[in-house]
């Protein structure tokens, strides 16, 4: 294989960029995209084992009815912290401010994002913004749930304010981000390369930016209006003073519900890249994956309401947002045909990423179709605040959004960081995961829709049987996934190093070194052929990759 | 010979000043859904209170707004030929200018501070703190709950846009600015001309509807 040469032709006699400077302060003060990329992954991470903690947590406090762990109060700031600390430490900007940071860059042809010194603030606003969570979790945390409904979150006696500040000041942190990967997917693809020359990747992560900037600054507007009622007492939600307190809940939602789109666009950038290479074969169709992105982002505003349809809004309200919540699933759908479509027929490599996919596909299937059947207000006036809700939005998010989080983070480790893992413990992990996740997860729909409300550390003793399946799957699925980052952490420094492009994939980003030097590429690159064109014999391919 | 202003990143100037341009707008979009937020709310409020907003709004200075409007205004149009002026080598004019802007927008704080001031002076304080006796209702509060988050987080903004406009004085005495290029220059003005524009939208929501 021609690969390592092509990486050595686009990038010659450079350091890579791990080399090239070395310290803790060549990191801390960076503005190169990559290490700003694992910056946001280091931290992200921590903070998914953060929440994770908090869920091992509750789950421990659920495997019998009574109460034995915790009281009340203390079981409602453990499901919140989870709540808050998975949402926005963790899934907001894991995939799009790691890994769309270290690769959108590269897979466009260009020497870094638009505005570099600004990714290394948005990466010091959302240590910040950690920063006042932590002091919340230190001053006693908060019971409010994440979602912060008032008048409970203007008046709780729970350290409301620091949280608040720091939920506002993490979103500015997702604000940048998508606004410097919007400027530069515009601005700086190399020459020749147009809007349909992209990676999908790429794609998905640009329809993510516009929801984050977009969506964002109204949480900011309406987290701010909490944190200020809290801090001064003003009462703008609260009914005594004519304020209404169903006003937050639609001013939060109209983020929140798009928010969970950036959550998962991201995921979906993810499969595209790892289906395609795994299966040697073009997307069944480009178009359809690259637009159903859009299409995804933009029926993601119209659908808020579905979270509010026992809050008191009008029945014909309710129905509205019920259809409208269902276009979304009419691309998501389009994508996970179109991606299945792309295996069939290809020639498919059994590697740990694509095992990740094929737990991605039914959980995020399985995710996606309850997602209809809530959508429909007459059933979710049943499953409303039941573990059924809580059982379909962790399908997507750790079925879907984890699944594919892992596989990129072993796609990729051997171009970050030119080192390959071991496949037989990848493999072993990918598989763990699944299985946990599932235990976990899958009694949470039965317990939903047997009544078990959501949020409440006691039950009744029927339920007894499932929690305990659904905390011993819990389990299994923390295991998994630190059994999974520590074989990652272990290849770092023992791992085989790996050549340029271990998968022999025709993506962008492996024509490159792995890892890849400073400015990505010398010069300017320039792809005379498609990111997917497998149809090419491996000489052609690399021929037609050159620099100028 | 000076150093380009051109970042190793970037192809070439134009696609700089391309990026940092739209890069701003994206940015100002930002700020409009914020403030837009807050609209919604007033307008949500209004719905329910409007003869209790327009009785509160007797309330607000017309003239101090009215002249407050007016003083924006004229300092974004003084910010927007501070740009021509650099573009036609005018680097004195444009510091004048400039310097106009800034002098307005300080203005228009004293003019805020005798407002708040005279608010305070009749009991008039946001929220649970009213205690304004010729007008208790509940739409009264509202009202005033959402005027002093407007016009608050609107002089934080302003606050803020003072700052820029004294770098970007800083900047054109350093002659960083030239008629080639300046960047700099048009990205703060149009962030100068989003403090006008959020506040030609407070300006009727809280002083006109009465």
């Amino acid at each position: 294989m021609n690969h390592d040469e092509t990486a050595e032709r686009m990038a010659p006699d450079e350091l890579d960029y791990l080399r090239v400077e070395r310290g803790l302060w060549s990191w801390l003060t960076t503005t190169d995209h990559k290490r700003v990329g694992i910056l946001f992954l280091i931290s992200t991470t921590i903070a998914l084992f953060l929440g994770g903690m908090y869920a091992m947590l509750l789950r421990a406090e659920l495997v019998q009815p009574a109460r034995d762990l915790f009281d009340a109060a203390q079981y409602n700031r453990i499901f919140t912290l989870h709540g808050v600390i998975m949402v926005f430490l963790f899934m907001i900007p894991a995939i799009p401010s790691g890994f769309g940071n270290f690769l959108l860059p590269i897979m466009i042809g260009a020497k870094d994002v638009a505005f570099p010194r600004l990714n290394l603030a948005s990466w010091y606003i959302y240590l910040f913004g950690a920063v006042w969570i932590f002091v919340s979790l230190f001053g006693g945390g908060i019971d409010t749930g994440w979602t912060f409904y008032t008048p409970y979150s203007t008046t709780s006696p729970s350290a409301v304010l620091p949280a608040t500040i720091g939920v506002f000041i993490v979103g500015f942190a997702s604000i940048t981000t998508g606004l410097n990967l919007i400027v530069t997917v515009h601005t700086m693809r190399t020459k020749g390369m147009r809007w349909h020359d992209m990676p999908l990747f790429v794609w998905s992560i640009y329809a993510t930016s516009v929801i984050q900037i977009l969506a964002t600054p109204v949480l900011a507007m309406a987290i701010l209006l909490v944190a200020v009622d809290k801090a001064l007492t003003i009462g703008i939600f609260d009914p005594a003073v004519g304020g209404d307190p169903v006003l937050f809940q639609h001013l939060f939602w109209f983020y929140s519900h798009p928010a969970v789109y950036i959550m998962i666009l991201p995921a979906m950038a993810v499969i595209s890249e790892i289906v395609c290479t795994f299966s040697r074969k073009n997307p069944a169709s480009y178009r359809a994956i690259a637009y159903s992105s859009i299409g995804i982002a933009f029926t993601g505003f119209l659908a808020w309401g579905h979270h509010m349809f026992v809050a008191g809004i009008a029945t014909i309200d309710a129905a509205i947002f019920g259809v409208l919540s269902m276009f979304v699933a009419l691309f998501s759908a389009i994508k996970v045909f179109t991606w299945v479509a792309t295996l069939y027929r290809g020639s498919i490599r059994f590697d740990t990423p694509l095992f990740y996919f094929f737990g991605f596909l039914f959980l995020f299937v399985f995710g996606g179709m309850t997602g209809v059947a809530v959508a429909t207000q007459s059933l979710d006036v049943h499953w409303h605040d039941t573990y059924f809700v809580v059982a379909h939005f962790h399908f997507i998010m750790v079925g879907g959004t984890i699944s594919a989080f892992l596989g990129a983070l072993h796609y990729w480790l051997p171009k970050m960081f030119g080192r390959m893992y071991n496949e037989k413990a990848g493999f072993f992990g990918a598989t763990a995961v699944f299985i946990g996740f599932f235990l976990t997860f899958f009694p949470q729909f039965l317990l939903g829709n047997a009544g078990m409300p959501r949020r409440y550390y006691s039950y009744p003793e029927q339920y007894q049987p499932l929690n305990m399946l659904s905390t011993g799957g819990a389990w299994l699925l923390g295991i998994a996934i630190l059994f999974s980052v520590v074989n990652l952490l272990v290849a770092l420094k023992w791992g085989r190093k790996a050549s340029a492009n271990p998968w022999n994939s025709r993506g962008y980003e492996w024509t490159t070194r792995s890892p890849p030097p400073k400015h990505n590429f010398v010069g300017t690159p320039v792809f005379n052929r498609g990111c997917y064109e497998y149809a090419l014999n491996e000489d052609e391919a690399d021929a037609r990759v050159t620099t100028r | 010979m000076r150093a380009s202003p051109l970042a190793e990143h970037f192809a070439d100037l134009r696609t700089q000043r391309h990026a940092l341009q739209f890069g701003m707008w994206l940015f100002l979009v930002t700020e409009v859904l914020m403030f837009g937020a807050l609209f919604v709310l007033w307008a949500t409020y209004y719905q329910n209170h409007a003869v209790d907003f327009r009785a509160a709004a007797q309330h607000n200075s017309l003239w101090r707004g009215s002249l407050n409007t007016y003083i924006l205004v004229t300092s974004s149009f003084t910010a927007g030929i501070a740009v021509w002026a650099v573009q036609h080598d005018r680097s004195k004019l444009a510091m004048k200018l400039l310097g106009a802007t800034f002098a307005l927008g300080v203005i228009f704080l004293v003019i805020k501070a005798t407002e708040y001031a005279g608010h305070f002076e009749h009991g008039i304080f946001p929220g649970r703190h009213y205690r304004f006796e010729e007008l208790m209702t509940q739409g009264a509060v509202l009202f005033f709950s959402i005027y002093f988050v407007l016009t608050g987080l609107h002089v934080v903004h302003l606050l803020i846009g003072l700052g820029v406009l004294l770098w970007m004085m800083r900047n054109l005495r350093r002659r960083r600015f030239t008629a080639e290029y300046h960047a700099g220059l048009e990205l703060g003005t149009m962030y100068w001309s989003l403090v006008d524009i959020i506040w030609l939208v407070i300006w009727p929501l809280l002083y006109l509807v009465r």
